[in-house]
């Protein structure tokens, strides 16, 4: 999963840092994620792994370090086992 | 700087800024005509001590809440735009400060002195180059042991010559990347103003937002501690589309009132017959309703998501309040308009009771300042992941 959000970032993140200079807790929009851009990665998420973000995950924090990002995912297709 | 001496905050906050409205109204064709500062409205707030009210009373202040600051907003509206928009400008300035900055000593101290000598705060947060996004910066603070320095090529700070101190942005160091910025507080002994642009504008002439090149040096303990993001989409967003609101539904409102003394007089005159442009009157009225429930469910959405960042920094926070801009900016042109087709050639023509020219070239800033296609733009892209909140109760 954090190879895949890894490419996601690098493809539609507009990031002016290479990805992989990235640690898994580094603050993505300090290193220069747009908010159109997170939007696009949020699109391209739900795109590959087949889920949609509920509205209370949609804020800064689920998206604010790949490690966050990893965890908002899990915890979204936790909740899609669990229904 | 005169500060009166005697403390009026044992009246209404309303009260006070009626009367901040009744001097702010007496000078405000001048202020408009002569694209000067609103000085005697702003005098009248120091001595109102109306600047403060913001910071909570353990620290010198009020407490006041936002709404009971658009309150202010829409009453000094009424009187003089300008003046009014100055207000708003230094409330949401006082507002970083109230929120982010009780856990940095510095600025603590500074919110008391804010209260105390009523310091009247401006704001820089536009650059050349950043196209108008303020969430973008070029110029970079450096930061050397105790001290920080800062040059800004600040396009626009409004009424940058009169404040007490600006709050100022710029990327977090010299290798931050454009997004990552942090707010200063550089105190008016801190800075030069060397000036680049002139402000000789259609409407809001007073607010004087002429553009300087900024240069600082401070102590290093003025940067804000908590990152700009984070002030933004906490606290910058809400507050300025919902003051600002207040500020234009203060024009709609005087505008209309202006009107309405037209319409009754006209109708006093024929012996209580309804004269032809009546019927704008009626649907003026109910714009203006619309225009006054949209800011009061954005001053509800605030309220409710005021203690709990991750709901101030959510999508559908960010929606909320970018509609309440769109709306409200929109709706008092429409209007203004109106009451323009009321009064005729009495509201066209400058110097009589009627006279809407200075209400709809002020209002015609409201469209413009953050564009509203670049909020519609911006809202949009939120749209592509974030589905609109329609409940009716929230």
């Amino acid at each position: 999963m954090n190879e895949t959000i890894r490419d996601i970032l690098t493809k539609v993140g507009g990031l002016p840092v290479p990805v992989a200079d990235l640690a898994d807790d580094s603050d993505l929009y300090t290193s220069g994620l747009s908010s159109f851009a997170s939007v696009q990665v949020m699109l391209a998420i739900e795109e590959k792994f087949d889920i949609e973000f509920p509205d209370n995950l949609l804020n800064r924090k689920s998206f604010a370090s790949i490690a966050a990002i990893e965890g908002t995912i899990r915890q979204i297709l936790k909740a899609r086992e669990a229904a | 700087m005169s500060v009166v001496a005697f403390a009026p905050q044992a009246e209404s906050l309303c009260d006070r800024a009626q009367r901040v409205a009744a001097i702010a109204a007496r000078h405000a064709d001048d202020v408009d005509l002569a694209g000067r500062f609103p000085r005697e409205a702003v005098e009248a707030m120091k001595a109102e001590r109306l600047l403060g009210i913001q910071v909570p009373a353990a620290h010198g202040g009020e407490g006041a809440t936002l709404t009971e600051i658009a309150e202010i907003c829409v009453i000094l509206g009424q009187a003089c735009a300008a003046a009014a928009m100055v207000f708003a400008m230094h409330q949401i300035k006082a507002s970083s400060l109230v929120e982010h900055g009780e856990e940095s000593a510095w600025h603590l101290g500074f919110m008391r002195d804010l209260a105390k000598h009523q310091y009247l705060l401006a704001s820089a947060t536009t650059e050349g180059g950043i196209g108008g996004n303020l969430r973008n910066s070029i110029c970079a603070i450096e930061i050397d042991g105790e001290t920080c320095r800062l040059t800004k090529d600040a396009t626009v700070i409004s009424y940058a010559l009169e404040a007490d101190a600006i709050l100022i942005t710029s990327r977090a160091h010299e290798g931050a990347a454009p997004s990552d910025q942090v707010m200063t507080v550089f105190l008016k002994d801190q800075y030069t103003l060397t000036k680049t642009n002139d402000w000789d504008t259609l409407g809001m002439r007073g607010t004087c937002s002429e553009g300087f090149v900024f240069k600082g040096e401070a102590p290093a303990c003025q940067v804000f501690p908590k990152p700009f993001a984070e002030i933004a989409a906490q606290s910058m967003l809400a507050t300025s589309h919902l003051l600002w609101s207040g500020v234009w539904y203060g024009i709609a409102v005087d505008a209309v009132a202006r009107a309405q003394s037209f319409v009754r007089a006209a109708a006093r005159k024929a012996q209580g017959q309804v004269p032809p442009g009546a019927a704008h009157l009626a649907e003026a009225v109910n714009l203006l309703q619309l225009v006054k429930s949209n800011l009061l469910t954005g001053l509800k959405t605030y309220l409710d998501a005021r203690t709990n960042p991750d709901r101030l920094s959510s999508m559908s926070f960010a929606i909320a309040m970018n509609n309440v801009k769109i709306a409200s900016s929109e709706t008092i042109l429409d209007i203004i308009h109106k009451a323009l087709l009321i009064c005729g050639i009495m509201g066209y023509k400058n110097g009589t009771p009627f006279s809407l020219g200075r209400h709809l070239r002020d209002a015609h800033s409201a469209r413009l300042m953050i564009s509203n296609d670049r909020i519609l733009g911006n809202t949009a892209t939120m749209l592509l992941v974030q589905k609109p909140d329609v409940s009716l109760l929230g």
